[in-house]
This record gives structure tokens, sequence and C-alpha cells, in this order.
């Protein structure tokens, strides 16, 4: 039960594009066509899954122990940007159909601030299910920036969807291209604030 | 080029929000209020002054191959002192920007401005470059945040100009307005561009 609501609390109500403006870069720019946006949207899934496993596993044994804490932004930039090259040379090597789908986009993920946002959340804030507030456990984090992911993943696929119509309208001379996106994005960011109090 | 034009083509030029569209998720975060906006554009032009200073004097010593780690390491360095300082000095700014302090690391800005130009140039241009850049930075940021508390709570910099009681736009201050608000200055920006 409570994996259910922590999914539909990050994939919905908290999304991390309309709620809280994270990963706003790759949203403009990979958000042109759909079959990018999808192919965008499974490198974050698979990226910011594992790269939150790796740094909540670090904090927990290795900086925590040590009273290292504050040196958290740095080990996590590191640890991320290590793992998006380890992951991008083993891909590579067992399955060039998937590198072939992701490789262009994997490197562009290590300056993603989804990851390494969550990553900091899931390690230093605490959060509320069931009215007792406590700090998320690893299985609970997992399942957290999966459920990140997934909502990166559909408001990036909506919004291309909506783009790809845009494109064909006549706009006024100076919103073509960015401005007008911006303006469709909080238009549906108005409709994403709709599910609010969902959980 | 010489030292003014490093200087100034951060603030209008080159403006890293309005024209290169380079940062964008702080700027909509953190301008719910021109106060909020002007700290994190202050913090992030600490941060891009000084990594620009440390990257231009490191420059011969970073082998070519690993300078992108090592510039992520000395930036995220000086993210982790403005994060402190800030903890220590100003906790309520500190608690409203929470996260976006510490993501001030992956800002492209940061690290574009040092990749671009702290790591072909010499110290001196390479600090104005980075100082411009930021308060370029800081200057969209606080125009943001101005016309978003303005519109959303009828205030500016925390000095009231309506009533207390009037009703004022809300959806400004929320996650809408900021994407609404942007969208309009580029446009304005563009249009102005083409004349």
């Amino acid at each position: 039960m409570k994996f259910i609501i922590i999914i539909i609390s990050t994939i919905l109500v908290n999304n991390i594009i309309f709620a809280q403006f994270l990963g706003i870069c790759p949203f403009l720019g990979t958000s042109k066509k759909t079959s990018t946006a999808m192919g965008m949207g499974a490198a974050v899934l698979f990226v910011l899954t594992l790269a939150t496993l790796v740094t909540s596993l670090v904090n927990k044994y290795i900086l925590i122990p040590l009273e290292l804490t504050f040196l958290q932004t740095i080990a996590f930039i590191l640890i991320i940007a290590a793992l998006v090259q380890m992951v991008e040379i083993i891909l590579k090597k067992i399955s060039p159909s998937l590198y072939s789908a992701l490789g262009v986009f994997l490197p562009l993920i290590t300056t993603n601030c989804a990851v390494l946002g969550v990553a900091l959340n899931v390690v230093t804030k605490e959060y509320t299910f069931g009215g007792v507030s406590h700090m998320l456990s690893l299985a609970e984090s997992v399942v957290f920036a999966a459920g990140t992911a997934l909502g990166f993943a559909l408001a990036l696929i909506i919004f291309a969807g909506i783009r790809e119509h845009i494109d064909l309208m006549e706009a006024p001379k100076g919103m073509r291209g960015v401005p007008i996106a911006l303006i469709t994005a909080g238009i549906l960011a108005m409709a994403f604030m709709g599910f609010a109090g969902l959980v | 080029m010489n030292n003014w034009q490093n200087f100034t083509k951060g603030l209008i030029k080159e403006n890293p929000i309005l024209v290169l569209l380079l940062g964008c998720c702080p700027t909509l975060a953190t301008t719910t209020s021109a106060i909020n906006g002007m700290s994190m554009g202050l913090a992030t032009t600490f941060v891009l002054t000084m990594s620009n200073l440390c990257i231009s004097l490191l420059k011969n010593f970073i082998p070519d191959k690993v300078r992108i780690p090592c510039f992520i390491v000395v930036i995220a360095s000086f993210v982790t002192v403005v994060q402190l300082a800030m903890q220590a000095y100003v906790p309520s700014i500190y608690e409203t920007l929470g996260l976006f302090i510490p993501l001030i690391v992956v800002n492209c800005i940061v690290l574009g401005r040092a990749e671009a130009f702290a790591s072909k140039n010499p110290v001196w241009p390479s600090i104005l470059d980075g100082f411009g850049m930021g308060l370029g930075f800081t200057m969209s940021l606080t125009i943001l945040g101005s016309i978003r508390e303005i519109l959303g709570s009828g205030s500016i910099f925390n000095f009231r100009l309506v009533p207390e009681d009037a009703n004022t736009i809300l959806i400004f201050v929320l996650a809408p307005g900021a994407f609404i608000v942007l969208g309009y200055i580029i446009a304005i920006v563009n249009k102005l561009k083409t004349k």
C-alpha cells in the first residue's frame, strides 16, 4: 500500500517537472518528437533508479558512519557521472540495440538536475505517509526514484505530443519555438495541479 | 575582446536565461518572489566567479581528457562553501531555496562558462566573464521574481502595493505562473531581437 501511495504521489501529485521544476532543460530540449521523448524517458528511468540506489547505499554505509554528510553534493555528482559512463560502456557491450536507442541521451543525463535532485532529496528529506513522517528506507527510495522517473516520462511524452501539433499552427513570430512551448507547459502544469490532494 | 566587453556580454547580449536559455530549473523554481530570485542569482554568481577564477588558474595543470570531472569537483566544492555559509548566516533563505542550492552544481551555465571561457583564457578576463554572466543571471531572476510577486501576491521585495485583503492572481506564485511568465518574457526578448 505504501509503495502505491509513493508511486501515485511522485507521478501525479508531485510531478517532477510541473510541481518541482527539476529536469526542465531536457524537458524542453528533447520534447520535439514523441519518439525522442520516449527514448529520453526510458533512459532517465534507468539511470535515475540506479543512481538513487547507489547514492543511497553510499550515503548510508560510507558518508553517515564517517560523518562526511557535508560532502554529499560532491560525492553524489561524481557517483552519477561515473555511473552514467559505466552504464554506457556496459550497454554497448551487452545490448547494442538498447545502446543505440538510449545512447545519445545517456551523456545528457549527467547534467540533468533531476538525477542529483532526487538523489539528494531521498537522503535529506522526511516524508509523511499515513500520518507518520520518517526518512525513506532503501526500498522506498528506489520506488520513489522509479515513480519520479515515470512522472518525468509521462510529462515528456504528453508534452511532445502537444508540441508536434503546435508546430503545425501559426503562432505570432516572437512566440514561435520556446516561448509558446513554455506557455503550453504552464497550462499543463495547471492541469497537474488538479491532482493536488489526491494522496 | 577587451575586459569591458567580457563583463557586459553576459548582461544583455549573451544573457544566460533570456537569450541562451541555460539553467532553466532554478529560474522557474526559485522566483516565487523578487528576494528569492535575487538570492539564488547571487549564490550562483559567487560560484560562477570563483569557479572561473580557479579553473583559469588550474587550466595548465588539468589534463585535457579528464577536464570535465575536474571542473565538476571545483564547482561542487564552491557550491558546498555557499551551502554551508548560507545555512549559517541566512537560514530562512536557505530553507526556502532548499534543494536548489546544491543543484547549482548541475546548472549548465557554470560548467558551460568553465568549459567555453575559463579553460582558455587568463585569470582576469575569466573573473569578469563569470561575474558578468552571474549578474545577467541574477538580473533575469530578479525581473522574473518581481513580476510574479507583483501579480501573485501584490507586493515587491516584501513591500505591499495593494491593500491586505485585496484579491491577487495567486496562480502566478504557483508552478504554472513560472512557465507562463518566462514564456512571455522570452517572447518579448525575441521580438526586440528581430527589430
